[in-house]
């Protein structure tokens, strides 16, 4: 609702800044992401929030008590904590007896469920397992995808779709070289996903391309795909809908070849060959029409 | 020691040129697919499960390995500028699109105002932040706090010729601007729910102004059932009509209590049962009376009337006439009828 629209005015300059940064925005801003735990969580599933939470921190909350909800089932309290801590996307962590170790991914279109995704976790090694050096907080990962599964299945699709608005961090202008520290890879295979966390080590090669070294860092975790819930193909496609304004008009007739020469078509009037200036003579010269037969009728008799 | 030729040293940089590059190069089946501008990857081939299955965890992070080295020599081919003592990448646009948070924002409706401005064309004028201000000598914000020309801080006001010299000035001022406040608030509301696409309801009239009968009829029945008891107890005013349209509830007896009234009532019932004659309904009875009575008169007016003249058969052609004949054949008395109605025809014709 834009800021004129809405019927209860903020009475403060503070609350109505406050409620602007939640409008829409034309450029928006990064996403945000809330971990959640569910009634039952374990050790396993909390701790692989926590690190998540720690990949995923300055854009992301962690909420530390439980909430008793399923997603599958009612999604109303996840749409009321997105509204809440303005958030679209989420992890939410349970734990029971049919589903051990459920981490449910999803993400938010307008605070209501866009794309959920079940995961299980069958192995999970935490960040603090393993006792190596850390990429610096709020570094922005590369990600890889590996595995033809990403490409051929449909929730795979999504799936990686989804994991990389979860982990891409801000969109930027330009990276530092020296701070492409962190790795996330993904690997496709016997019908499980292995993710896992790199450090990035920065070796000398003797060309100008350094040899890449990694490092594991944690987490690292196992999932299993089960329940999925994917949104409608229109409401994926209005959600994909940017706004007019930041469409890129195309320049017409101007066109680059392979070696990067501009070249651009001009479209001109037909040209009127009647007026077109040739060489001067005397002889063409264009006489009036009525002395022509006059002084032809005199030259005679003159001779 | 001998120095090197110069064959010799040529081939030694080919050699090590070509071992540094076999440290950053990476074969693969398939090229990957890359998105630079979200540092992304995508590698098509499927992973080997053999490896997978002796290696473990290993065979992974030799694939990404792999994977990274790769991404990262495409990354190191994007011209690098300095930028404070550090080099960075101008990443290019980002391919991929991900769904947005929110829908793009919608431009907002025009309100009243600005419709009829536009109309109108009447632009909008930038008044500068602050003004003079004639009593205090200085410059002052034009709004707000402290600002100039303020008229709530006069200390008098002259009570105009008209007006009722006993009438509080400043609790004039004070109400007045409460009543535009007021106002523009309403307004604003309006505004909304036509933008909602809701048109607002209609302005109620202010009070004094001249109503219809009609409008004032609904008025008062409004107010009327506007007590506590719902308009039980309010008397009629004299010469008021009852509204019309206002249907009556059905009232039951109480279910408990006078004993006496329902003794009464079923005694009734019973001796209505009990009776051998039919029961005299007086209404149902006079009304069929009264219809006999008029049935008996018409008849007898028509008998009448039809002996005096056949003047009451006007404009009936010569097969109303017939039709007559057919009618009343037989009987004496109406074959001197039938005569008579032959005149009146020869009359007519004469006519």
């Amino acid at each position: 609702m834009a800021a004129l629209e809405r019927v209860l005015k903020p009475k403060t300059k503070r609350s109505k800044r406050f409620l602007e940064k939640r409008e829409p925005k034309l450029v928006e801003n990064v996403k945000n992401a809330m971990l959640l735990k569910g009634g039952n969580a374990n050790c396993t599933v909390t701790q692989a929030l926590k690190d998540i939470y720690a990949l995923k921190k300055p854009y992301a909350v962690l909420y530390k008590k439980k909430n008793i909800t399923r997603p599958f089932e009612d999604q109303t309290s996840l749409e009321f904590f997105a509204k809440k801590s303005d958030c679209s996307l989420f992890i939410f962590g349970s734990h029971n007896k049919k589903r051990p170790n459920n981490l449910v991914l999803g993400r938010m279109f307008d605070y209501h469920v866009l794309d959920m995704i079940e995961l299980g976790v069958e192995n999970f090694v935490s960040l603090n397992d393993i006792k190596n050096s850390k990429c610096p907080e709020g570094t922005k990962p590369m990600l890889i995808f590996a595995g033809d599964a990403f490409e051929s299945s449909e929730d795979y699709k999504r799936l990686k779709s989804l994991f990389i608005d979860f982990f891409r961090g801000p969109a930027v202008p330009c990276v530092r070289l020296a701070g492409l520290e962190h790795v996330l890879h993904f690997t496709a295979l016997n019908g499980k996903i292995f993710m896992r966390s790199y450090k990035v080590l920065l070796k000398k090669s003797g060309c100008r391309t350094p040899r890449i070294e990694l490092e594991e860092m944690g987490p690292s975790l196992d999932f299993t795909v089960r329940r999925t819930h994917l949104a409608s193909d229109d409401l994926y496609k209005l959600s994909l809908k940017q706004p007019k304004t930041l469409k890129q008009k195309k320049k017409k007739n101007i066109s680059q070849d392979t070696f990067g020469t501009t070249y651009g078509r001009i479209h001109m009037q037909k040209q009127d060959l009647g007026k077109l200036q040739t060489r001067k003579v005397k002889g063409l010269k264009k006489r009036p029409a009525m002395d022509g037969p006059e002084s032809s009728s005199k030259k005679p008799r003159h001779v | 020691m001998a120095t090197p030729g110069v064959e010799e040293l040529l081939a030694r940089a080919e050699q090590e040129e070509a071992l540094s590059l076999r440290q950053i190069t990476v074969h693969k089946e398939l090229d990957l697919e890359y998105d630079l501008g979200n540092l992304l990857a995508m590698d098509p081939n499927p992973p080997e499960a053999s490896e997978f299955r002796r290696h473990g965890g290993d065979y992974l992070r030799a694939l990404a390995r792999g994977n990274t080295q790769l991404l990262i020599n495409q990354l190191w081919q994007v011209p690098s500028e300095r930028v404070e003592e550090t080099v960075v990448v101008r990443l290019p646009e980002a391919n991929l699109r991900l769904p947005r948070e929110k829908p793009p924002p919608r431009a907002r409706p025009p309100t009243r105002w600005e419709q009829f401005a536009k109309l109108k064309g009447i632009r909008k004028r930038k008044k500068s932040n602050i003004a003079w201000d004639e009593a205090q000598g200085e410059w002052r914000r034009r709004w707000g706090y402290k600002r100039a020309n303020d008229p709530t801080k006069k200390w008098l006001i002259e009570v105009p010729a008209t007006a009722d010299p006993n009438e509080d000035q400043f609790a004039k001022l004070l109400q007045a601007k409460k009543e535009r406040v007021a106002k523009n608030e309403l307004q604003r509301l309006r505004n909304i729910a036509r933008s909602q696409g809701r048109e607002p309801p209609a302005p109620v009239p202010p009070p004094g102004a001249p109503r219809s009968r009609a409008q004032l009829g609904k008025e008062l029945q409004v107010t009327r059932r506007s007590t506590a008891s719902v308009g039980r107890f309010q008397a009629l005013l004299p010469r008021e009509k009852e509204p019309r349209g206002v249907g009556k509830k059905r009232r039951f007896q109480p279910l408990l209590g006078d004993m006496a009234a329902e003794k009464q009532r079923q005694l009734e019932l019973l001796g209505a049962l009990n009776r051998k004659e039919p029961r005299l309904d007086v209404t149902r009875a006079a009304n069929k009376q009264l219809r006999e009575d008029e049935q008996e008169a018409a008849r007898s007016k028509k008998r009448r009337g039809a002996g005096r003249a056949g003047t009451g058969k006007k404009g009936k052609g010569p097969g109303g006439a017939r039709a007559g004949k057919k009618g009343k054949g037989p009987g004496g008395i109406r074959a001197g009828k039938k005569g008579k109605g032959r005149t009146g025809k020869r009359n007519k014709q004469e006519h």
